[in-house]
């Protein structure tokens, strides 16, 4: 379904990603584990359309569409969702008319019918709910004041609202204590699906023992240094990333 | 700019002192001509391409026909407010429709106001807009032909919003009008009113709105005062509101501004008395080659007075906006209390600004404090709602209306603060 192949991105003229290749069948969840600084973040942010990177060699396709050609909306409406690993604050919208906005957006791209207010509010509440939010938190302005799990739980929250084919969860398990991380947890599980393909980013092995992973990844200088299955994560765990070259001490 | 000595109106002759008055304005403004940048306060704007315009000074007895839906802040259906309307500055009482008022209050046309309440208007009219050394007061004061008066007596509460409609029908491009209203506001002790100013345009001709507010606050009078310009992108429009507040007087102003191709707003508070509070907040949303000035005078004569002002701008295009705003602490007003913050987002680089403010303090015992930012919408946010399937220009709108509704939501009138918030939304969303 998601398919990356030999991907190259630079920042200005420092390349960051250099030849990824990567494929994620439908129904699969992949893990990418990597030290701090060795591209996650900029991999997920590609894959949703952020400006400021610049592909010099690659592609990314998802259900063999061509991703990289699309604006950040087309993509959200072709299903890609990414969980952001810092949530942005936006003063002044409520979570409501965001959440709204969102939905409705997504869903006249993908040519389904638009819900009203009644009908929104009826779905996210039940969603909400799921994920143990208030209803007072749809009318706080986006992530403004939330703690880090309030945010994190609200990302889950856009993800289950929106169903997308393909989400992207950067460090979703950084800042949150355990009772947090297993909410957290248990709302990615329960979209786990046969038609839903999942990316799990992470820099510990922690969030992969609630999310248990298909494949792990080990990205390091850019690039995909090994694959395995789930044992990965625990070996990685007992002995660091040093055999590929990164102290992380340092 | 040369006014048409035949053509000018006056207000109804047979009054000695009226008549001096009128020929001190002319004069004065013969004098003074317009404002040129080279003045100090008026740097910014140069009103060059009014004066090279032919203006005409709207004849009165205006009978063009409006549309029968008249802007208003209220709900159609609900209680309506007390509304004065006027066509190129002349009362149509034909159209107004100002209710059933609380007993001794006065609500109509300045000019048939002469009649009844000469006294009142001789007692007020050019006390705080003095003719001397401010050439739009002079002009407006010189050509002044209609206007509206507001008098409460003593502890009146109005209960319903006053509402001035001021609509511009210029009838060519070739021989555009210009008029001079002025709005009398006399509150006295105690009183409470909400007044909301409309300016719009009924077509597409440039017109002159050259506006002269006087406000008279007696102590402890509460006005709520809020103006929306909107009026076509070849008029002109100059307000110069000036007020006085005495003790424990309170003011609270919102200026709201998506109209014109050259507009300003001049506001010259006084507080005049002991705890005095000044509310002046704004927003304005610019494009194409608007060309947008704020400037305010919050003076503290007195002590422990307050004032709060926000104002947020909106850029686009080749739009300039100018925002002076100057609070003034004179000797003796001890424990005075003053912010003022200025924030403007400039949506294109051919956008300008210039932005002013100024504290100058004269007594030790005081909090007094100034903020200017101008930047650009968050890149970060736009991504995140971008990513989430909201279309960019759908989002931008977004982040544009959070940043103007901040400012809007200090109207502490709901019916008011909803009205305007659909009216800057109307600017984000044209068509
Ligand atoms: N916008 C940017 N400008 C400059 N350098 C960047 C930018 N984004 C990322 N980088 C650099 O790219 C590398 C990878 O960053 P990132 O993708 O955030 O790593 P990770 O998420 O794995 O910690 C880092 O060295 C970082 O400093
Ligand atoms: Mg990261």
């Amino acid at each position: 379904m998601l398919e990356i192949t030999n991907l190259h991105a630079s920042v200005g003229d420092r390349p960051i990603l250099k030849g990824i290749d990567l494929s994620v069948q439908a129904g699969q969840v992949h893990a990418i584990m990597g030290p701090n600084g060795s591209g996650k973040s900029t991999l997920s942010y590609i894959l949703a359309g952020r400006e400021g990177y610049t592909i010099t060699e690659g592609a990314v396709t998802l259900d063999g569409r061509d991703l990289l050609a699309q604006a950040p909306e087309e993509r959200a409406a072709s299903g890609v969702f990414l969980a952001f690993q810092y949530p942005v604050e936006i003063p002044g919208v409520s979570n409501a008319t965001f959440l709204k906005a969102a939905l409705n957006g997504v869903r006249r791209r993908r040519g389904e019918k638009e819900l009203d207010a009644m009908e929104f509010l009826k779905l996210t509440r039940v969603k909400c709910r799921q994920l143990g939010m208030t209803d007072e938190m749809l009318k706080r302005a986006v992530n403004v004041g939330f703690s880090g799990g309030e945010k994190k739980r609200n990302e889950v929250l856009q993800m289950a609202l929106l169903d997308p084919r393909l989400a992207v969860l950067d460090e979703t398990d950084s800042g949150l204590d355990i009772d947090a991380l297993r909410i957290v947890a248990d709302g990615v599980n329960a979209l786990r699906g046969p038609d839903r393909a999942m990316l799990v980013i992470t820099h510990y092995q922690r969030l992969l023992s609630y999310i248990v992973p298909d494949r792990v990844h080990v990205l390091a200088h850019g690039r995909i240094q090994r694959s395995g299955g789930k044992e990965l994560a625990l070996e990685l765990e007992a002995r660091g990333y040093a055999e590929f070259g990164v102290d992380e001490a340092a | 700019m040369t006014p048409d000595a035949e053509d000018y109106s006056r207000l109804t002759p047979g009054l000695p002192w009226l008549e001096a008055l009128q020929t001190e304005g002319r004069r004065r403004f013969a004098d003074l001509g317009l404002p040129t940048p080279r003045q100090e306060a008026w740097r910014f704007t140069n009103l060059g391409p009014l004066g090279r315009l032919p203006w005409r000074t709207a004849p009165p007895g205006s009978t063009t026909l409006v549309p029968e839906s008249l802007p208003s802040v209220v709900p159609a259906g609900g209680p309506p407010s007390h509304r004065l309307v006027f066509v190129n500055g002349t009362w149509r009482p034909d159209l107004s429709s100002p209710g059933a008022l609380p007993e001794g209050v006065v609500l109509t046309g300045l000019a048939s106001a002469l009649t009844d309440h000469a006294g009142l208007i001789e007692a007020h009219l050019g006390r705080l807009a003095a003719v001397d050394g401010h050439a739009l007061i002079a002009l407006n004061t010189g050509f002044l032909a209609s206007g509206a008066l507001l008098a409460l007596p003593a502890g009146t509460v109005l209960e319903r919003p006053v509402e001035l409609v001021m609509m511009g029908a210029g009838t060519d491009a070739e021989r555009p009008l210009a008029w001079h209203p002025r709005v009398l506001v006399v509150a006295g002790a105690g009183s409470r009113a909400t007044l909301v100013e409309h300016h719009v345009s009924l077509n597409r001709h440039p017109g002159f709105a050259n506006l002269v507010a006087e406000l008279f606050l007696a102590p402890g009078a509460q006005l709520r005062h809020y103006k929306v310009q909107r009026e076509n992108p070849e008029s002109f429009h100059l307000a110069t509101v000036t007020g006085r507040l005495q003790h424990d007087a309170g003011y609270e102003g919102f200026l709201l501004t998506t109209g014109g191709r050259l507009s300003r707003n001049e506001v010259r508070l006084v507080l005049d008395g002991a705890g005095a509070t000044v509310t002046l907040n704004g927003a304005y949303l610019v494009r194409g080659r608007q060309h947008c000035d704020t400037t305010t005078l919050i003076d503290h004569a007195h002590p422990r007075g307050t004032s709060r002002q926000m104002f947020k701008g909106v850029l686009d295009a080749e739009a300039r906006a100018v925002f002076q705003g100057q609070v003034l602490v004179r000797p003796g007003a001890q424990r005075t209390d003053g912010h003022q913050l200025h924030r403007a987002l400039l949506l294109s680089d051919q956008a300008q600004i210039d932005a002013k403010p100024e504290l100058e303090i004269h007594a030790d015992d005081v909090k007094c404090s100034h903020g200017a930012t101008v930047g650009d919408l968050d890149d970060d946010a736009l991504f995140y709602l971008r990513a989430r399937g909201i279309d960019r220009d759908c989002a931008r709108a977004l982040l544009i209306a959070a940043f103007v509704n901040e400012a809007i939501a200090e109207i502490t009138d709901p019916t008011v603060a909803t009205a305007f918030e659909a009216l800057a939304d109307g600017w984000l969303t044209p068509g």
